[in-house]
């Protein structure tokens, strides 16, 4: 079935099957494959993308479910002439090895330090519990995105 | 896994959405935020031919707080009831509870109703509706009816709804102002299902003596319990060291956990004597924090 909806700021319609996750959909139809898909049953966070402002698993939503709302994937966080402050602060503190859980990371420390820029230690490890990584340890996810919320209330939430 | 195949359709009336159920011969399902039925999808749980998403009803997401108690849409989301300043005061324990679902990314997509349809033994709100009596609402081609908290759930993910049945809100009864409460689960990671959790609350006589405790706990069985074992040694007493230490002891004697690979019996048995006691000591703290007033 037909199903339009919007990517990163572009307007999108696909023809899908209903049994179709949005994270296949994102990567198979629309061909955007910066979201990740790790366990397939909402444990992982690797597939998370950011669904009309909220953070949210793309492999326990269907595509056709996305109809009708602004999707923002990892794609839609970078831009051409450089690294975004998150990104810059991932690298800065090696916040990725393998680099397979990041995507999933960033789209979640995004969408939370757009609502909440003064989240405290406790909040950011509280949310990014929902995202698995094998390599790091956490600790320099957990500084990465706190020193990222300075561009955050700069920005008043809105730019990535 | 991928999904198994099936037939979808998005109603936008309550009355369209159950006709297509009653069509589906009970293969057909609701679909709400999907964070329990898309898993179950994913693991061939459930295999429905036909999906019926309740996301274009209207009026389902709504929080009501009224004198009459809480009443949240089936379509409310965790993070609504997290994010709505007025269930500090209005429902302190569903707050709470709720506070424990899964992680961020569900919790912006859970829903009141699915959980409650899904009926897991360690889900927070079952516990809740269970533990505070509630009674939750569903529409049904001959109308609506509610069915109380304490016949809706039948078992391990199983309730008392029809097939072609949708739950459309759970109401809560009031919650007075002075009332004792607490919530505690425990589970290896946060955000994982609870090994063993326990809700409950209770009233203050004028001597100070707990009247009207209720007393729930999930994870410990095949769907949650009331403990009237456990409600009988508060009531009509102080609750004190050893009042909770009682309390403690009768709550690991009165339910039968089954051995499975995430715990065995004997550990879960001992795990909900303690967060009956914790929930038990946060009640009290919390009791000392308001009797001292603000510092």
């Amino acid at each position: 079935m037909p199903v339009r909806f919007e990517v990163n700021g572009k307007n999108v319609e696909v023809e899908v099957e209903p049994r179709l996750t949005l994270a296949d959909c994102l990567r198979h139809n629309l061909r955007l494959t910066g979201t990740h898909v790790g366990c397939e049953h909402g444990v992982c966070g690797a597939c998370t993308v950011i669904v009309d402002g909220a953070a949210v698993r793309a492999c326990l939503m269907l595509a056709v479910q996305a109809e009708n709302t602004k999707v923002v994937t990892v794609e839609g966080l970078s831009r051409d002439d450089g690294l975004t402050p998150l990104q810059a602060s991932f690298r800065k503190h090696h916040a990725l090895q393998c680099g397979f859980c990041t995507p999933g990371m960033i789209t979640t420390a995004h969408a939370l330090l757009s609502e909440e820029p003064d989240a405290d230690a406790e909040r950011v490890r509280e949310v990014l519990s929902g995202n698995l990584c094998r390599c790091t340890g956490y600790v320099s996810i957990v500084e990465a995105v706190l020193d990222a919320r300075a561009a955050y209330r700069k920005r008043e939430g809105t730019a990535p | 896994m991928k999904l198994p195949n099936f037939e979808y359709a998005a109603p936008s009336s309550l009355a369209e959405a159950v006709a297509l159920l009653a069509s589906g011969g009970g293969e057909a399902k609701p679909i709400a935020g999907g964070q329990s039925l898309v898993p179950m999808l994913a693991f061939r749980l459930a295999a429905p031919t036909l999906l019926v998403d309740l996301r274009r009803i209207p009026d389902l997401d709504r929080i009501s707080v009224t004198a009459g108690g809480v009443r949240l849409g089936a379509m409310v989301r965790w993070r609504d009831i997290t994010d709505d300043p007025r269930l500090t005061t209005a429902h302190p324990l569903l707050k709470s509870a709720v506070a424990h679902v899964a992680h961020y990314q569900v919790r912006n997509r859970g829903t009141v109703g699915g959980s409650l349809a899904h009926a897991d033994p360690a889900a927070e709100l079952p516990a809740i509706a269970l533990t505070c009596e509630a009674d939750i609402a569903a529409a049904g081609p001959s109308g609506t009816r509610g069915i109380a908290a304490a016949d809706f759930f039948l078992g391990a993910l199983t309730t008392a709804l029809a097939p072609d049945e949708i739950i459309i809100e759970v109401r809560l009864p009031p919650w007075p102002p002075a009332r004792r409460w607490g919530f505690e689960e425990f589970a290896r990671r946060r955000g994982d299902f609870a090994m063993a959790g326990a809700a409950l609350f209770y009233d203050e006589d004028a001597s100070g003596k707990a009247t009207n405790a209720h007393v729930g706990v999930l994870g410990v069985g095949d769907r949650p319990l009331r403990l009237a074992e456990v409600e009988a040694v508060l009531n009509g007493h102080v609750i004190d060291e050893t009042t909770i230490a009682r309390a403690q002891k009768a709550a690991s004697a009165s339910v039968e956990p089954a051995d499975d690979i995430h715990a065995s019996a004997a550990y879960r048995r001992a795990l909900v004597g303690t967060m009956v006691e914790r929930a038990l000591g946060s009640a009290c703290t919390r009791a000392r924090a308001s009797h001292a007033g603000p510092v």
